[in-house]
């Protein structure tokens, strides 16, 4: 890294809260270390920014390692910025060239409501979850873990799909804004294990109905969500949950589900 | 302050047992008329919600995120410890309990830790149950690992995300009761006060919190039967640390300024393997989990030349001969090598940079850790499937391959083993305030041993809790205040009095520059070797550097509205006066012991030095008012079990 650093140009959203107009706002930082991560140098801004009395750029992260979720915001038209497999704290400045001019925008979906600046409101991501995200599984009086055999495929098979961390890329990445690889990436998980089986239909049909409710759009099998993915969740987790979703369906009509 | 532990009678093995069986109990049908605040969404919180709610009571739980799903436990990578002995190889909650008494320097309460280790094994059903999906062998059993200051494998994990599958699991079941609406969930608030009601007798009982709405800056009252703070720890009073960026002392400084008294809060863990510090504009630290040293060797050159031509880029790890390398932990602890305990580990890594052997480029403050072997031995594979995201994560952060060229590493902080007091129901010495997860003081001693935190926030929430609580709420009596209660309104005065002055300072500098500041005197100070001189300066620094604060602090923007720098602010202004403590805490503690070292206080051969005889307590300090001294108050501890003995891992 040269000592004075990288000089970067920002053309960030800005915008007061929900109803207000938003504009791009041009802000030009110089000795940015290439070692720096995205979000650090946000703060560099922002540090100036506070420093001239101005309201800092408000953007969602807490973690810094790209495990939370938090972090959001799309750069030069892609969720989380151009490292496949990445979330933006995790995005470094040396992914990046001297003089660069770097757009960045909130995640853009009508389900994600923007309040402020970068942040948008993810609480339809909670409300999929209330509605079936989970293995009843009261407190106390559960069996001894090893009593459930589960083969290491499954168990990988899960886990990949668990990986996701519902910062919400893969709704802001897809042109009808649908919210399918979020909810398959929680079906398949629970539903591929035993102890998932016996709430499946249930747990799809619940899922599927809320996330229908929240006013996201339908899956057109166009695959820019498993792109903008930055845990790698794939697409074969929305077919397997088009087929929970279709034998659950069935049982529905059939008058087998309570 | 009452310090009563309240450890039951009777044989250390069958405390928790009798406890629970002679406890009061709230019958189901009444469950319904209590209402619990719940600060905290992480494994602590988030259980304990869960399980409170599934019980019946009404729970309303805040975070400062904007999900439940995304409190710090989220972060935690390499795993989750519990006596089963599934491995075969000589477990026992015995054993765990040990382990964790020595591993804590003999300065943890003996009834907490034989509890936590005896439900431990509950805890791995439990989540189970729930579909975390652990790691498993191809015959379908449960897999494990080692972490350090043990020599059994009884870590349970889940890749390198193993906190994060615990909390969303967690989370599943919390979300599935707030579904059912027994859980109110307050997203994006943060806690800035609790309120103390007097019962009948004039004994103030915890009854309420104030909280800012971080989304509208507005400042609301709420009120409940008992309040449970499950706030994480305060490793970022350093500023830089392995926590996430929200993690504060707030919650818990808010409560010890009403009273609740603060144990050991010198007792802090610097990590030994982090990714060391790249430059003046990083705003934290990444872990690389301990699990690694399951697999990598850490070493740094035998020779201070080799050192400085590293540091200058002109010869690489791999170019040094193994002649030179001074594989230093497997060296100076044969019988532990590379999973020494961490407070060892992080000490024996500051020596080797010290002593001009660092080879980090700049500071020199790393040494390697090094797969090479391990990769020779099982291939690139085998690792790859063990740390894969580990080793993608170190590749994004530093740009270097770790297959091909070791690791570098340096110590950073990273768990706080100090905390509010807390008796053995978890309750602090004020009435009605429980304390949950690694915002209490109560198990770790002086050092925790990896993957112990996790283990320890799932058995407060999931199994502690529901009986503890029980036993108090049965015995006040249904009936939270209504919010025109005189104290409510005190408390909420005095938060707005608080943001109103930080928003009145108007000065030149950020709340951040200041925090940097303070972070560079606790880390200088207080860090990972303390001396009665370096705390003394520190002590000198701290209440110069709070007056800045209070002259020079900017923020922008309304207090009755959004405002990251307010939130950011006052955090500050608390780890600042916190920062007090911790320092007199260090400073009055004249031995060393885990995580606190005292260059005083040390054998010829640089090993720690207690004093059995003069600190085998929990250092509890009293808030005494605004710019006054706190004091501090010793809850012996008493070993029945377990003979105080020097603590060797070679
Ligand atoms: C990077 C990393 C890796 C780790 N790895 C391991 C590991 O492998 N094994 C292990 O056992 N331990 C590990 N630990 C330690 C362990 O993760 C933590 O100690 C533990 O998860 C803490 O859980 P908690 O529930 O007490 O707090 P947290 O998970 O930190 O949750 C705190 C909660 O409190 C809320 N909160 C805080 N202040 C306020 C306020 N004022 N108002 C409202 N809400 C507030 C937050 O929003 C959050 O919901 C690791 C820690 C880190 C940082
Ligand atoms: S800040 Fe947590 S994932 Fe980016």
């Amino acid at each position: 890294m040269s000592s004075e650093g990288m000089k970067i140009t920002l053309r960030m959203w800005r915008q007061k809260n929900k109803s207000a107009p938003g504009k791009f706002v041009e802000y030009k930082l110089s000795g940015v270390s290439e070692d720096s991560s995205f979000l650090e140098m946000i703060d560099i801004l922002n540090e100036m920014l506070v420093h001239k009395g101005e309201e800092p750029v408000v953007f969602d992260h807490d973690c810094r390692e790209g495990i939370c979720g938090m972090c959001s915001m799309t750069i030069n038209g892609v969720p989380h910025g151009p490292e496949r497999k990445t979330t933006v704290c995790q995005l470094h400045m040396r992914k990046f060239k001297d003089g660069d001019v770097i757009t960045i925008e909130p995640w853009r979906s009508k389900s994600f409501p923007i309040i402020r600046d970068l942040i948008v409101d993810r609480g339809a991501f909670d409300r999929i979850i209330q509605a079936g995200g989970f293995i009843s599984a009261r407190t106390g009086g559960t069996q001894d873990a090893n009593a459930i055999l589960i083969s290491k495929p499954v168990a990988d098979y899960a886990m990949d799909a668990a990986a996701c961390i519902g910062c919400g890329a893969c709704v802001a990445a897809c042109k009808n804004a649908s919210a399918m690889l979020f909810v398959a990436a929680k079906a398949s998980q629970l539903n591929s294990l035993p102890q998932g089986k016996p709430e499946k239909d249930r747990r799809v049909l619940a899922m599927v109905k809320q996330m229908d409710a929240e006013g996201f759009g339908n899956c057109t099998n166009f695959g820019e969500c498993q792109a903008a993915c930055p845990k790698g969740i794939t697409l074969d987790h929305i077919a397997q949950l088009n087929r929970d979703y279709l034998v659950a369906g069935v049982k529905k009509t059939l008058g087998l589900l309570k | 302050m009452n310090l009563n532990s309240n450890i039951p009678e009777g044989p250390l093995a069958q405390k928790w047992q009798s406890h629970k069986a002679h406890i009061k109990l709230v019958n189901p049908a009444n469950r319904r008329k209590y209402k619990v605040i719940v600060i905290g969404s992480g494994l602590a919180g988030a259980s304990a919600s869960a399980t409170l709610a599934e019980l019946g009571y009404n729970v309303s739980c805040f975070c400062y995120q904007d999900s439940p799903r995304r409190a710090h436990s989220i972060a935690a990578q390499g795993g989750i410890n519990a006596a089963k002995n599934y491995q075969n190889d000589g477990d026992s909650v015995y054993r765990l309990f040990y382990d964790t008494i020595k591993g804590g320097d003999f300065r943890a309460r003996e009834a907490n830790v034989y509890r936590l280790a005896e439900v431990s094994g509950n805890i791995i059903d439990q989540m189970v149950a729930q579909g975390v999906p652990f790691a498993r062998d191809y015959g379908g059993l449960l897999d494990n690992r080692s972490f350090g200051g043990a020599q059994v494998s009884r870590t349970f994990y889940a890749r390198g995300q193993t906190g994060q599958q615990l909390l969303l699991g967690a989370y599943s079941q919390m979300s599935k009761q707030i579904g059912l609406g027994k859980i109110k969930m307050h997203n994006r608030h943060e806690m800035l006060d609790v309120v103390l009601v007097k019962d009948a007798e004039g004994v103030p009982h915890a009854k309420g919190v104030i909280v800012r709405n971080l989304l509208t800056g507005e400042v609301e009252k709420h009120s409940a039967d008992a309040v449970l703070i499950c706030s994480g720890g305060y490793g970022n009073a350093f500023y830089l640390s392995t926590n996430a960026q929200g993690c504060s002392v707030t919650a818990a400084f808010r409560a010890y300024k009403r009273g609740a008294g603060f144990a050991n809060p010198c007792y802090t863990q610097i990590h030994p393997t982090c990714i060391p510090v790249h430059g003046t504009q990083q705003s934290k630290l990444t872990l690389m989990s301990e699990s690694l040293r399951n697999d990598g060797r850490v070493w740094a050159p035998k020779n201070k030349d080799t050192a400085a031509k590293i540091r200058a880029k002109q010869m690489k790890a791999t170019d040094v001969p193994e002649t030179d390398r001074d594989y230093y932990l497997e060296r100076k602890y044969p019988s532990f090598g590379n999973l020494a305990p961490r407070d060892i580990s992080s000490r024996a890594a500051k020596e080797a940079c010290d002593d001009g052997r660092g080879v980090a480029p700049g500071s020199g403050n790393g040494v390697y850790l090094d797969f090479a072997e391990s990769i020779g031995r099982l291939g690139e594979s085998s690792i790859a499937e063990r740390y894969g995201n580990l080793f993608e994560m170190y590749e994004r952060i530093t740009g270097e391959n770790a297959y091909k060229t070791p690791m570098m590493i340096f110590p950073a902080v990273h768990y706080t083993m100090g905390g509010l007091w807390v008796d053995y129901n978890l309750m602090s010495n004020v009435p009605g305030l429980f304390v949950l997860g690694e915002a209490n003081f109560s198990d770790h001693g002086a050092n925790r041993l990896g993957a112990s935190a996790l283990m320890q926030g799932l058995a407060d929430g999931y199994f502690v809790i529901p009986y503890t609580l029980g036993n108090y709420l049965a015995q006040v009596g249904a009936g939270a205040p209504a919010l025109d209660n005189p104290a409510f309104a005190e408390a909420e005065a005095s938060v707005k009095a608080f943001n109103d002055k930080i928003m009145s300072v108007q000065g030149d500098e950020s709340a951040r520059d200041l925090h940097i500041r303070l972070g560079h005197i606790l880390w200088e100070k207080c860090g990972m070797a303390r001396s009665k001189e370096s705390l003394t300066q520190a002590l000198a620094e701290i209440p110069a550097l709070r007056e800045e604060f209070w002259k020079r602090v900017r923020v922008p923007g309304d207090s009755k509205d959004l405002n990251i720098e307010l939130e950011r602010a006052g955090r500050v202004a608390d780890f600042l006066e916190f920062a007090e403590v911790m320092v007199r805490d260090a400073l009055q503690r004249e031995e060393s012991c885990g995580g606190h070292f005292r260059v005083e206080h040390q054998y010829p051969d640089g090993e720690a030095k207690r004093d059995d005889e003069n600190f085998a307590f929990v250092g509890v300090w009293e808030y005494q008012g605004e710019n006054k001294a706190p004091t501090l108050e010793k809850e012996p501890l008493k070993y029945e079990e377990v003979k105080f003995a020097t603590r060797s891992y070679k």
